[in-house]
Formats: C-alpha cells, structure tokens, sequence
C-alpha cells in the first residue's frame, strides 16, 4: 500500500506580516478542567449579529446545556447554561469591549448536572446540519464569533467547493487550538468528512502553522488512516507568519483566493472554521451537549503556572486565574485574547465568551513612549493588506480627521491586526490611529 | 487586586528594533570605510569626521534646548548625519568649514523643517552642496592617500585611464574620504542589506541605470561605478528614509532618475561630480513620486469586478 499521508505545502505567498516571537509556552501542557465555579455571568451575546432574549426567568432551575437565551433571528446564536443551578439575575452588564450587554447569573449548586433532554444528534441533510450548528450555539471560535450556520447554510448563488480549517494559531501565546488538535484530533476529523458529505465539499484543506510540527503530523495520520479514494482531506503545512490565521490571509495562503472587501468566504467558494469550532460540532453532535465550555490559554510573565484550563461559559477571568495559582507578582496589564489583538482589560470580573481563547498577564517593563516616524516603510511592508498605515498616522496624531483621504488610503480594509505597529522601530500608535480613521468615515457616512 | 491596571491598544508586544538601532546600524555599515578613510588619509581625516560628528550632535542638543523640546541626540540620527557629511569632505578640509557643514546640515536642513523625519532634502548632502558653492577651493582641492605634499585630482576630473580598476576598487586614489573603496561600501551595503535596513532597489537602479547610460554614452561602466561618490551616494545618501519613496515602484524611479542625472551631469554639465545634486533634485520629486498610482489593497481587483 502507497503511504497516503502528505502535508502540503501553502500555494499563496506570504502576504506582508510580521514574524513574532512565539512564546508558546503551553503547547505541551495538557488542558486541565477547571471545577465548577460558584457562580457564572453568561453574555446574551457571544457572537456576531442579533443579540439573544433570555428564554429563562429569574429563579429558574437550570442544568448544563439548557438553553437560556435564543431569537427568532436568523444571524444569532443561542447561548446555554454552562453549569447546572438557580438563575439569580438577568441585567445589562458593560463587558471589556465597552457595548453593554444582557447576561444572564447563574448559582451553581456545584453538581454539574447534564440538561435530561440531551441526546445525541443524527445528522442527514443539510437542513440537520444547519440546525445542529445553531442549537449547539457554536460560533467562530477562533475570536471572531460569527455564527456557524450561517456559514453552513448554503446559498442560492454561489458554489461552495473547499472546507477550510484554520488551525494556524498565529498569535504568539494562545496554543488553546494546538491542544484542541493534539487531544481531539477524531472529533476534528469526523466533523470535517461530515461537512464535507452532507455539502457535497470537492475540497478540504486543515492548515497548521509549520510552528506545530505535531500537530500536523497527528492530523495528516489520523487523515490518511481515514482516507479513501474519493476524499481528499489535506492538511497543509503553513509559514509560521502573523496574521497566517487571519481569514483572508488564510484563504489566499490555502487556495490563492483573493477574498475582496466586504465579501464572505463563500463568495469565493469556501467556508472557513476554526478548528476547535468544527471539533466542538462534532462533539454536539456525538453527545447533545451544546458549547459550554471553552479551552483557555492563561500565560504571560505575571502568570505562576501556564496552562491550557477548560472552563465552563461565563466564568470570571478571576476565578480561573485564582484556579491557576495566580500571579508570580501583580500584573500591570492583563489582556483577554492574543497580544497582538486582544483587548487589555480594567479588571478581572470579566467572563469568558465563547470567541475568548487566552488570559495573559503581564508585567510592564516601562511605558511606551513614540518618537518621529523617520518614514521607514516597516508599517508598509508589514501590511498584509498593502495599505500605509504611517500616512493614515500622520493625519490622525495631528487630528486633521479627513474621511475622503481616509477612504483614499482604504483604511476600511484593515482588519487591526497589529502588524504595523508591531514592527514600527519609532513605536507609534498605528492601529489606534487606523481605528480612530475607521471611526471617522463610519461617522461621517452616517 | 489594588493595583491600576494598564489598558491601551493592541497589539501588546513590540519588535524590539528601534530607530536608535537602526541609526546604530548604519553606523556600523560606514564603519569600514570611516576607519579605512582614516588610514588613507591620516589624522586630519578624522579629525575632521569627529569635529563634524560632534558638531551635528551638539547642532541638535542646543536647537533642541533653545527650542524647549526634550532632545532627541539619543537616536544617533545626527551622529549618522555628521558621519555622512564628513565622509563627502577632502580630507584636508579645514575643520572650521566642517563644523559649519554639520550645523546647517542640522538646524537648517533638517531642525528647522521640524526634525526628525519631517525634512524634504537629505541634511548630509545639502550642507556638502552648500559648502561647495560657499568654498568652492577648499571643497575640490583633494590629496593622494598617504602623502601631503602634491594636490592631485579626483578620478573624475582626472585624464581617463590615470587610475586602474584595481586602485579605484581599493580607493588608493584622490578623493573624499569616505568615497574611494568600493570594497568597503559594498561591505557596508552587505551589512545593511543583511541587516534588513534598506531594499536594494535604489541602490542597484541608481548603479544599474548610470552604469548603462554611461555605455550608451560611450564610457566605461565600470569606471562610471567605482569613481566619485556614486557608491556612497547610492548606498548610503539616496537609500535614507526620510526623503525617499517607499513603494517598490516609487523606489525604482527614484533610482533610475538619480542615475540619469548623475551622468547627465558628469558628462555634460560643468561640475566633475553629479551624485550630490542628483539626489537632492530626486528628494525634492520624492512628494510628487509618491503621487503615482502606487499599490491597491489586497483584493481589491475582485471588487472592481464585483
């Protein structure tokens, strides 16, 4: 028998970037599952679109997975309890991100019972995979939280041919999806051949970032082992390079599609998951049990022991730092997401949603301070979507707010993340001041 | 937790490369033709680079404290401009016309536009174009390495053939004293292209398009290359950042009109030399190239499409 197991190598060339250091600490360290915590917070909205009703009241007894907020809307996705106990409050709360949001508190009686209603899934046609995808309440796990039936749900106009799944895991720290692959490379494997069947998919591409040699060796065995004839699931081997995971850039990495402003993945004919998000479908769909916990990377140079913790939804960032043996010395800056764009905290009472995949706790050497720009060109070279970042700066940090130019240097393009500034030797604010032109032309097409 | 917690814009982690390692690392590429001038050419050669570094620093610091900015001589960008400046001297420079090269060079080329980064013009060569005009003698009276006795003249203004390829390779030859070996620019231009400082497109369209011209003109190429400050300027003055497009096409123009007019200037024009006043005619179009239609964000072609 021919030895089938193959990596790919990417088609596209690398597009700008920068290379970051790794820090991936953790990667070896297996996920420990935090306890039940006294209590949780759960966000109404965990995802990108309409927001959930709560569909449970103040008092209700709840269990792990019972769903609590749902909507008619099609763009949403239902959030579930992810402990079983007493619902005790249901109010807006001003999370990290600044937007207020309903969440709904539940008192854990600390016995994690499963909702009795759950039951594993069969999925046939393609309506039953639309409808696993939004009763599991899974979304973008990879940090953008946009609702994956969505993406699934097949559309009258275009051609889907090509699965991709994004197991790049380019931002330095965060290794959550490497344990994902390491720890559950079956339910990997059986959620892409099940997408693949029931959307008739000619196409399935799994890249990993050449950084995780393992798990791209794990996936291409457990592939070629379930390989057959027809079915042409590849993992692809891709250039360790910040923003590899960054969904345009992936795309182009993997199939030399060039994704256009404001468009879907599916306008090119692909679908782009996460790869904890497709395992997380299959495992709905062997047990029932909807999203509830999600795997957290807790690292920095603050943090006493790293790890990789699976932790229920809606859990404060306290308690799983408390869980992890909290800090070496009091951080100066506690950021939820990756360092290049995760969003620095106030405090530590924020919950984890389920798009959240790191804590990271740092200690601050010494303020940054910028100097001139001396027009090196670094932010130029550094843009993966070939925009100049240092000219759009320069207006903003002499607050000349100027939408035309703004829009003339296609600041609407960017997608924040942080290369410019990252590589800029006279430390300017280049992504804030993208953000702030961002603000401005969506002010004034108002 | 009592302690205030740091909130500011992503990204959180920084390279750790900044403009004083950059300007470090310039130095360090005109490091082997600094030293080697210094052999060449003796004491008063560095006498005069230091006299003209020192300047340019001290330009700066007093600007900076009449000025009531907080100063910026940390970065070493003066030092990389008093540097420069002094290797486009003679070497028996009066080190009084140096120290004034490094002032204006300073307050007015570069201070007065607003400092670092705001200058349109290279500081380092218009202060030599205007101590050119200003001592016009002293500026092209130039001494053969290791003698001080005869004035000789440079390469360029020289009868053809006076020197060998070997002797312009190694610089043992009149000129400024940074500009005569070739060898040690070209290890400069390794260490900063190495180093990731600069893109060879300017250097290599300069060199390319004088060397080419200079053939059409019926000249030898390679003493077009190796004569004069081509391979300074090129290498060192037409690559600085402030006053050069930064698109790959907009560099490529960039390079190819200052090799034009280099030799437009050499062969037709009155002076012996053209690099200085090539590059400061292409600093000033340097707005206007970075007018052209320069690149289009990714994917962007779909959407005309769409």
């Amino acid at each position: 028998m021919e030895k089938k197991e193959t990596i790919l190598h990417s088609v596209g060339r690398s597009l700008g970037g920068a290379s970051l250091p790794h820090f991936k600490g953790t990667a070896e360290f297996e996920t420990v599952i935090m306890p039940p915590p006294k209590s949780v917070a759960i966000p109404l909205q965990q995802h990108i679109g309409v927001p959930c009703e709560p569909t449970v009241k103040v008092g209700d007894k709840v269990y792990v997975g019972t769903k609590i907020g749902d909507s008619e809307k099609f763009i949403c996705a239902p959030v579930h309890s992810s402990v079983s106990g007493t619902v005790t409050k249901i109010a807006d709360v001003i999370p990290a991100n600044g937007r207020p949001v309903k969440m709904v508190f539940i008192e854990s009686d600390g016995l994690m019972e499963p909702d009795p209603q759950i039951a594993p899934i069969t999925v046939e046609t393609e309506e039953d995979l639309v409808k696993a995808a939004r009763e599991c309440g899974l979304v973008g796990l990879g940090g953008a939280g946009f609702p994956t039936h969505v993406k699934l749900t097949k559309r009258p106009d275009v051609e889907l041919d090509t699965l991709i799944i994004n197991g790049a895991e380019c931002e330095p720290y965060i290794t959550a999806d490497y344990r994902e692959c390491m720890e559950n490379t079956e339910d990997i494997l059986n959620g892409i051949y099940l997408v693949k069947r029931i959307l008739g998919l000619k196409k399935v591409i799994i890249g990993v970032e050449d950084n995780k040699p393992k798990a791209l060796k794990k996936l291409a065995e457990i592939a070629s082992e379930k390989y057959d004839a027809e079915d042409e699931v590849k993992v692809m081997r891709l250039k360790s390079r910040y923003p590899q995971g960054a969904e345009k850039v992936l795309i182009y990495s993997t199939t030399k599609r060039k994704l256009p402003l404001g468009k879907l993945p599916s306008d090119v004919g692909c679908i782009v998951m996460n790869i904890t998000s497709i395992s997380a479908l299959s495992k709905y769909i062997r047990t029932g049990m909807p999203l509830v916990t999600k795997r957290i990377t807790v690292d920095g140079d603050a943090i006493k022991n790293p790890c990789n913790v699976l932790v229920p939804i809606g859990t404060s960032a306290e308690e799983i730092l408390e869980f992890c043996g909290g800090f070496t010395e009091e951080p100066d800056k506690i950021v939820l997401g990756g360092p290049m764009m995760g969003n620095a905290i106030v405090s530590t009472d924020v919950v984890i949603a389920k798009p959240n995949n790191a804590i990271l706790c740092f200690k601050e050497k010494k303020p940054l301070t910028s100097t001139a720009c001396i027009k090196c060109g670094r932010c130029i070279n550094a843009c993966p979507m070939n925009l100049t970042p240092a000219a759009v700066e320069a207006k903003v940090s002499r607050k000349k707010l100027d939408a035309d130019f703004f829009s003339k240097m296609n600041v609407s393009y960017c997608m924040e993340c942080g290369c410019c500034s990252f590589v800029c030797p006279a430390r300017r604010e280049l992504v804030q001041a993208m953000r702030i032109a961002k603000n401005e032309m969506r002010r004034t097409s108002k | 937790m009592n302690k205030k917690l740091i909130v500011s814009s992503s990204p959180h982690i920084r390279n750790d490369v900044s403009t004083r390692d950059i300007m470090l690392d310039v130095i360090i590429a005109l490091a082997p033709a600094t030293v080697y001038g210094v052999i060449l050419f003796g004491l008063s050669a560095a006498l005069l680079i230091v006299s003209c570094v020192l300047a340019a620093v001290l330009s700066e610091f007093l600007w900076c404290l009449i000025m009531k900015k907080p100063h910026t001589i940390g970065d070493l960008s003066a030092v990389v401009t008093g540097l420069i400046l002094a290797l486009n001297l003679p070497p028996r420079l009066p080190v009084w016309m140096g120290i004034i090269g490094s002032a204006i060079a300073i307050i007015v080329v570069k201070e007065m536009f607003g400092g670092l980064g705001q200058n349109f013009a290279n500081p380092a060569i218009t202060a030599r174009i205007i101590l050119l005009v200003s001592f016009p003698a002293a500026m092209t009276t130039f001494y053969p390495p290791f003698s001080d006795v005869v004035s000789s003249a440079t390469p360029l203004a020289a009868e053809p053939a006076t020197y060998t390829l070997r002797e312009l390779f190694l610089g043992t030859h009149a000129g400024s004293i940074g500009e005569t070996s070739a060898l040690m620019l070209l290890i400069g231009f390794a260490y900063l292209l190495v180093r990731r400082i600069i893109s060879p497109v300017i250097p290599l369209c300069f060199i390319g398009t004088a060397a080419l011209f200079t053939l059409c003109l019926g000249g030898n190429p390679l003493t077009c290359i190796l004569s004069g400050g081509l391979l300074l300027g090129a290498i060192f003055m037409a690559t600085d950042y402030v006053t050069t497009p930064k698109t790959p096409w907009g560099m490529a123009v960039f390079g190819v009109g200052c090799g034009i007019l280099t030799v437009i200037i050499r062969e037709f024009a009155s002076l012996p030399e053209g690099v200085s006043y090539s590059i400061l005619i292409m600093n000033i179009l340097t707005p206007h190239i970075n007018r052209l239609p320069s690149f289009k964000p990714f994917g962007w072609e779909d959407n005309k499409n769409a």
